[in-house]
């Protein structure tokens, strides 16, 4: 046993517990220290600790500590090409809440860049990180929004491209608008208005936008400025109706609508150059994105089962390894006894002859290494390895 | 020679076709239209140096040399793996026109072509240039007519089967036709000159080009935009459609 994985996860545990064994990178990786060769990955869906050498006794130990209460019938514990494959999964962003969030694959970088882990660890995760971007380059997991404030700014994008330099007017200071509003601004948008009812919300939220502060009376007299117009209050009626809006014959502009009930006649939807979404409409896409993303974890799940098994050929190459190099080294000691017996040579007989008989000595070599290399990949590896040291006598060695 | 160019370019242009049907294979059909339009270059590289004169004279010949305009502006504007659904309209076509080119005898060597005079090389050459960015900018409209059309029905699929957003589409479909007219602005005049030289009259096709570049002309003075600009940038290729295909054979 050379890889072992300890932890928790939302899919096992509640967020009181994990809440109680989530670390900050830095304690994250102090813990991975005082454990030796180790990793410890935690966010806020996950801790877990993946150690090379060791049965994870001691890192299941140190959650339960952190937790305060036994873990033994919620977490688990995975070795070899089990953990590399669940660690494969979590960097791929399989074993996500949402399949394929991007987040995860920093978290993984930060928490092996913070420790400092010894061949196995190093190679595990070098691959983890590798297979992490592969598989958001390769298939579409990550492209599509995942949740309502985000498919409404992917949306707006869908209408304007770039959001660069469009002007948005958010009507509403609640946490959803907020939130969909710096999605819209995470893509380049400017918001450029804050209208709500009381002006003291609107200008806390306008000033964290750098934008400028609005009545609800003075929505409509602002339509003719902006391209995305994003509404969330909590406003009984209609706020905007279809005669507010101005023509805009060269320029879309977009309704961006989740409040309910709704804020926005939905007869604007039918004017031309106006798109008008509301919540169920962006609900709608959001699962239709989810289901195109499952799919996708489809082809993302073969990707991590090819690089499972490359680490697992990987590692079952290191049994044989020591008898690989104890060959060579006896090879190399018999080869230099003989040189010595040749007494004095001219200089450049003497490079000759090396030459030589270390060309003979890996010519020789280097097909019972390859197989011995194929046999530990196919499971035969230790059964090679032991005849390679009793015929070579490399017993002593082992 | 150049009849076994044809085969590695109609593979490399059917594969694309083909690949872009499945969001897996983008990359694939990505390298289907880069390596069908190298060897469809080759082709028309031996062609040219196989023949005295302009090449692709016959109907067949121009629409050989339109397929490459064609897919070269493709690969210009527009050709980027997460816009499958441009591929997926342009590529088909581009297949199915250059088998068309090659069952006409388009896609031969040695024909002799009776086109030597230079103006006439230029008006073939430029027309065709700028009837296939015309036929881009067709496409480009349609796809903004989808698009806009996918909007305003709220498709819920919207963000997983993705086109370009409909300003990048509108403004892609400007600037096709801000290339493509004075491409035949040259291209008719150079035609002018040589019926002139020759004391030629008009005929029905090259009446349909005039009002077509007419169309077109109207497009950039009057720059329409949203689906009355896509409307007319439709309008302009149903005559392209008239000169091309319905009138072709009164003029060469």
């Amino acid at each position: 046993m050379k890889l072992s994985l300890v932890g928790i996860s939302h899919h096992v545990a509640p967020v009181e517990l994990r809440e109680r064994v989530a670390l900050p990178l830095e304690r994250a990786a102090s813990l991975a220290r005082t454990l030796g060769d180790a990793v410890c990955l935690s966010t806020c869906n996950r801790t877990e600790v993946y150690l090379a050498g060791d049965d994870g006794s001691r890192a299941l130990s140190s959650l339960e500590e952190l937790a305060g209460a036994p873990l033994r019938s919620v977490a688990y514990r995975m070795h070899d090409e089990a953990a590399a494959l669940h660690l494969f999964r979590v960097s791929a962003g399989l074993d996500s809440l949402i399949p394929g969030e991007s987040e995860i694959l920093g978290q993984v970088r930060a928490a092996f860049d913070a420790a400092s882990p010894g061949p196995i660890l190093d190679r595990v995760f070098r691959q983890a990180l590798q297979l992490g971007k592969r598989v958001r380059t390769e298939t579409a997991i990550g492209e599509s929004p995942a949740s309502v404030p985000s498919a409404a700014a992917a949306l707006a994008a869908q209408v304007f491209g770039d959001l660069t330099g469009r002007r948005v007017l958010l009507v509403g200071a609640g946490r959803i608008g907020e939130l969909a509003a710096g999605n819209l601004a995470a893509r380049g948008a400017t918001i450029e208005y804050v209208a709500n009812r009381g002006i003291e919300a609107a200008s806390e939220l306008a000033q964290r936008f750098g934008a400028s502060p609005l009545t609800l009376d003075d929505v409509a007299g602002k339509l003719g400025e902006v391209d995305v117009v994003l509404t969330s209050t909590s406003a009984p009626g209609l706020l905007v109706s279809a005669a507010d809006v101005p023509s805009r014959r060269r320029h879309p502009l977009f309704f961006i609508d989740i409040a309910v009930p709704r804020d926005v006649d939905p007869a604007v939807h039918e004017l031309d150059g106006c798109f008008l979404y509301d919540i169920d409409d962006l609900e709608a896409v959001v699962t239709e994105t989810l289901a195109g993303r499952r799919v996708e974890a489809e082809h993302a799940e073969r990707l991590v089962a090819l690089e499972a098994e490359r680490f697992r050929e990987w590692q079952a190459a290191l049994e044989v390894v020591p008898a690989i190099a104890s060959l060579r080294a006896r090879a190399d000691e018999i080869r230099s006894a003989e040189l010595a017996k040749l007494g004095s040579l001219p200089e450049h007989e003497r490079r000759t002859v090396e030459a030589v008989t270390a060309q003979i000595l890996n010519k020789l070599l280097h097909l019972p290494t390859v197989r011995m290399k194929e046999a530990a990949a196919a499971e035969d590896g230790a059964t090679y390895a032991d005849a390679i040291r009793h015929l070579f006598g490399l017993d002593g060695e082992r | 020679m150049a009849e076994a160019l044809f085969w590695p370019a109609i593979l490399g242009y059917g594969e694309a076709a083909l690949a872009y049907a499945s969001p897996r294979y983008t990359r694939l059909a990505t390298w289907g239209v880069r390596l069908g339009w190298i060897a469809q270059t080759a082709l028309l590289a031996v062609q040219a140096a196989r023949v005295d004169g302009f090449p692709w004279s016959s109907w067949a010949g121009s629409l050989n040399l339109f397929v490459w305009f064609v897919v070269g502006a493709y690969l210009i504007w527009g050709c980027q793996q997460r816009y499958r659904l441009v591929g997926l309209s342009v590529m088909p076509l581009a297949a199915l026109l250059f088998v068309v080119s090659r069952v006409g005898g388009g896609t031969t060597s040695g024909t002799r072509s009776h086109y030597g005079n230079l103006f006439l090389t230029l008006h073939v050459g430029f027309v065709l240039a700028a009837f296939a960015g015309f036929t881009l900018a067709a496409a480009l409209a349609a796809l903004y007519l989808l698009e806009e059309r996918r909007l305003q029905r709220r498709a819920p699929d919207i963000l997983r089967l993705k086109l370009p957003s409909l300003v990048v589409l509108e403004r892609l479909t400007t600037r096709t036709i801000l290339v493509s007219l004075p491409l035949l602005t040259v291209g008719l005049v150079a035609g002018f000159i040589r019926l002139r030289q020759q004391n030629g009259g008009m005929d029905a096709l090259m009446a349909a080009t005039i009002v077509t570049w007419f169309v077109y002309a109207a497009f950039l003075g009057i720059r329409p935009t949203g689906r009355r600009g896509a409307r007319l940038a439709l309008i302009g290729f149903a005559l392209v459609i008239v000169t091309r295909v319905v009138l072709a054979g009164s003029h060469f």
